[in-house]
């Protein structure tokens, strides 16, 4: 005797959906309908806005207006009632340099510190990301072996917290660190990796790629996979070695998804803080002090919390993202353009 | 059914609100730290003090002490988002912010009777003249710190045992010859902290604050007792990561000294209760005299202040609970069980819950050590302008260590600091 499958009908499923979808429309339509017939149908577009735009202003465009505010005002005290105007003092003070080249000149020289660290760390930090996130990509689009599994273990640093990652890191490179214990134990000496500041500043760049590269890893293999195999197969057959497949179509078809790479990469880079500040708190000295952590120290950190002076350094780095910001738009128009 | 509809909706409404009919009692916060057990004793204080006052319940939120206390505080109590109370050692940061516990007490006198006017004083805002608010729970002495284990196996004798007056540089070099013979990581450390900095800088004859009222940070003794700092570095004698690899932030080098990887460490008495607890037997550590030098053998004074905020919603309640932690039965079980040195001028005989003798020997030793701290000492911890001074100083210090500043540098760049600190106030 066959058994027969027992068949569970879908309505027992769509059933209460669509109850609940039928309740919620007509709720929408009791709320919406009166509105409409108030604002018109081209104002409902505004009142769709309205939830997200609130958001925005409540947590972007009002701190950036109370930013722009405590850049021209002085003191300790925290509510802008309290803060006296005191002009352009402090972005005088931020700019009183002899010479910008050498941040010992300046009378802020700590922040001309953390604006060259935070230079050389986005150059560096940017091109070896970019560069070792599209080697994994090229890497993991050929068909290797347990692909699958490689492309979870490149993306699973993304998934850490940064505080994790760095506290993870210090542990195993600190001076009485794991990867110190291992080198004495093959019988070397001990390496300053987190009180040297060259080491310090490689082992910041490393952790950082490490920790992001996952990510960018993934935005460029769905760069590559959407590049159509038959370009590649017709080159082959006009001869074209792997090489010259890469620099004529690859390199070219992939050129959108790497500048949208580059530009994420660069603005985060500029914004580094939470994971270098629990890796090395800045240092050793400001080695690894960047810019955020400067705005961050001067206005909450230190004693003396210069609210003005970290929101008028806030500005300048304002300044210097939004300059990197419309330069990405105008390369990626011209790149559109082409 | 209809009735049944009701009963359900009738209870679900009494179960809501049965918790807040049950809150009669008021709740207030402290925020606190611990450099031993501290946290324990007070709790068990309050628990005593909730039991007899069931009216008020205190929830005691223990933070850390780099990030809880010196950073995160003052941001929160200048919003209006701080405690009721908080043990403080930056009490400069909080000025205009504390609650005036004198029309609030049960008694003002006793308050006036117990705490050295000068202590009361330091919370001041400038036109201040008979506030009350908060009291010294703890007072505190810098030092060093030896372990005697290290200088028995070495068969060398220790210095001050020979002799009263030891300076930062034979102290030095009798660490290092102790840590060389004994095959022991460090000779000698201190703590990351511009605090702790000052009494051996003052010790070879600093002085930061003139006759005039200005500050003046490059002295000869200034710069003689970075020098002897910068060798130690240099020597590799010290741990680096205490100071150079510690970032912006407070760092102690107890945790070297504790595990027996450090022949002497500069810190101060609060961190007797924890040595009792935490090296146990396992080696004698004692406190040894501060060092002499021209300026004399001065550390710092210190300590913790209990205080109360003006932006608690329960100044009565808050004004009770302060009255009892401020109480002789409350202040003398905390000193007791903590091993701090007192701050209340009327404990009487204290009988310290120890039965470690390091322990009781190093309290002998700081509390010898309060009358030889000077002047400068006292001005820099409570004139009011110790938040423009110790941070740049360790972090200049620190600058000079890894090498991007150098010492003449890092002189005119600190008294840069310290003038802009003041002004911005």
């Amino acid at each position: 005797m066959v058994k027969q499958k027992k068949i569970i009908s879908a309505d027992i499923f769509t059933t209460p959906l669509r109850v609940l979808y039928d309740a919620m429309v007509s709720v929408m339509d009791f709320v919406m309908h009166p509105i409409q017939n108030r604002v018109g149908v081209r104002g409902m577009a505004y009142i769709f806005v309205l939830p997200n735009l609130l958001i925005f202003g409540i947590f972007i465009l009002f701190p950036m207006i109370l930013n722009f505010y405590y850049a021209f005002t002085g003191g300790p005290r925290l509510f802008p009632q309290d803060r006296p105007f005191v002009g352009m003092d402090n972005l005088n003070r931020l700019f009183t340099c002899q010479d910008f080249l050498v941040p010992n000149s300046c009378r802020e020289d700590l922040f001309w510190r953390a604006a060259t660290n935070t230079i050389t760390f986005v150059i560096l930090q940017v091109a070896l990301l970019v560069l070792v996130s599209l080697m994994t990509a090229l890497i993991l689009n050929r068909n290797i072996r347990a692909r699958g599994f490689f492309r979870s273990v490149f993306f699973y640093p993304v998934l850490l917290s940064p505080v994790v990652v760095a506290l993870i890191w210090k542990w195993i490179l600190q001076q009485d660190g794991v990867l110190n214990a291992l080198i004495v134990s093959l019988g070397g000496e001990k390496l300053p990796f987190l009180i040297n500041a060259d080491w310090a500043r490689f082992w910041v760049i490393i952790i950082s790629v490490w920790a992001q590269m996952g990510f960018y890893t993934l935005i460029l293999l769905a760069g590559l996979q959407s590049i159509p195999g038959e370009l590649y197969e017709a080159a082959s057959m006009d001869g074209a070695g792997s090489v010259q497949a890469f620099r004529a179509i690859t390199i070219p078809l992939l050129m959108p998804t790497m500048l949208v790479v580059l530009v994420l990469s660069l603005i985060r880079a500029v914004q580094a803080f939470d994971q270098v500040f629990a890796f090395t708190g800045g240092g050793p000295g400001t080695a690894t002090t960047y810019m955020v952590q400067y705005i961050y120290t001067t206005g909450f950190a230190n004693q003396t919390r210069e609210f003005g002076l970290a929101a008028a350094a806030s500005l300048v780095m304002a300044s210097v993202l939004l300059l990197l910001t419309v330069g990405q738009l105008r390369l990626g128009r011209t790149s559109n353009l082409a | 059914m209809k009735k049944a509809l009701f009963f359900v909706v009738v209870m679900g409404l009494l179960i809501s609100i049965m918790p807040a009919l049950a809150q009669d009692a008021v709740e207030l916060r402290i925020t606190w730290y611990s450099d031993g057990n501290e946290g324990e004793v007070l709790r068990g204080l309050l628990d005593e003090f909730e039991a007899a006052n069931p009216d008020i319940k205190v929830v005691v939120d223990e933070v850390d002490y780099a990030n809880g206390i010196q950073q995160l505080l003052p941001v929160q109590v200048e919003a209006g988002e701080g405690p009721d109370m908080a043990r403080v050692t930056n009490f400069d940061a909080f000025k205009g912010k504390y609650l005036d516990l004198r029309p609030l007490v049960a008694d003002a006198a006793y308050w006036d009777a117990s705490f050295p006017a000068a202590a009361l004083a330091a919370l001041y805002n400038a036109d201040d003249t008979d506030q009350i608010y908060g009291f010294p729970n703890q007072f505190t002495v810098t030092g060093p710190f030896i372990n005697r284990t290290l200088f028995e196996q070495a068969g060398i004798e220790v210095p001050s045992d020979m002799n009263d007056a030891v300076t930062w540089e034979e102290w030095t070099a009798v660490a290092q010859q102790v840590a060389e013979a004994t095959e022991t990581p460090y000779a000698i450390a201190m703590d990351r902290s511009g605090h702790r900095f000052a009494g051996p800088a003052f010790s070879e004859g600093a002085t930061f604050f003139n006759e005039d009222g200005t500050i003046t940070m490059d002295t000869p003794g200034f710069r003689l007792m970075a020098e002897i700092f910068m060798g130690w570095h240099a020597d590799s004698i010290t741990p680096a990561d205490v100071w150079i690899g510690a970032g912006g932030t407070y760092n102690a080098a107890a945790p070297y000294f504790i595990n027996g990887q450090l022949v002497m460490y500069m810190s101060g008495s609060w961190q007797i209760a924890a040595f009792a607890r935490d090296i146990g037997d396992a080696f004698d550590w004692e406190a040894v005299p501060n060092p002499t030098g021209p300026g004399g053998s001065t550390g710092m004074p210190g300590g913790t202040y209990m205080v109360a905020f003006g932006d608690t919603e329960h100044p009565a309640e808050v004004a009770r609970v302060m009255d009892y932690l401020a109480s002789v039965d409350a202040l003398k079980a905390f000193t007791e069980k903590t091993l701090f040195l007192p701050a209340h001028l009327g404990l009487g005989e204290l009988t310290y819950e120890t039965d470690n003798a390091a322990a009781a020997a190093a309290l002998n030793v700081f509390v010898s050590e309060v009358p030889k701290l000077s002047d400068q000492a006292y001005e820099l911890q409570f004139g009011g302008q110790a938040f423009a001074i110790n941070n740049p100083v360790r972090d200049r210090l620190t600058q000079v260590l890894t090498g991007e500043l150098t010492l003449d540098e890092a002189m005119a760049q600190l008294q840069q600091d310290v003038d802009d600190a003041l002004a911005a106030q």
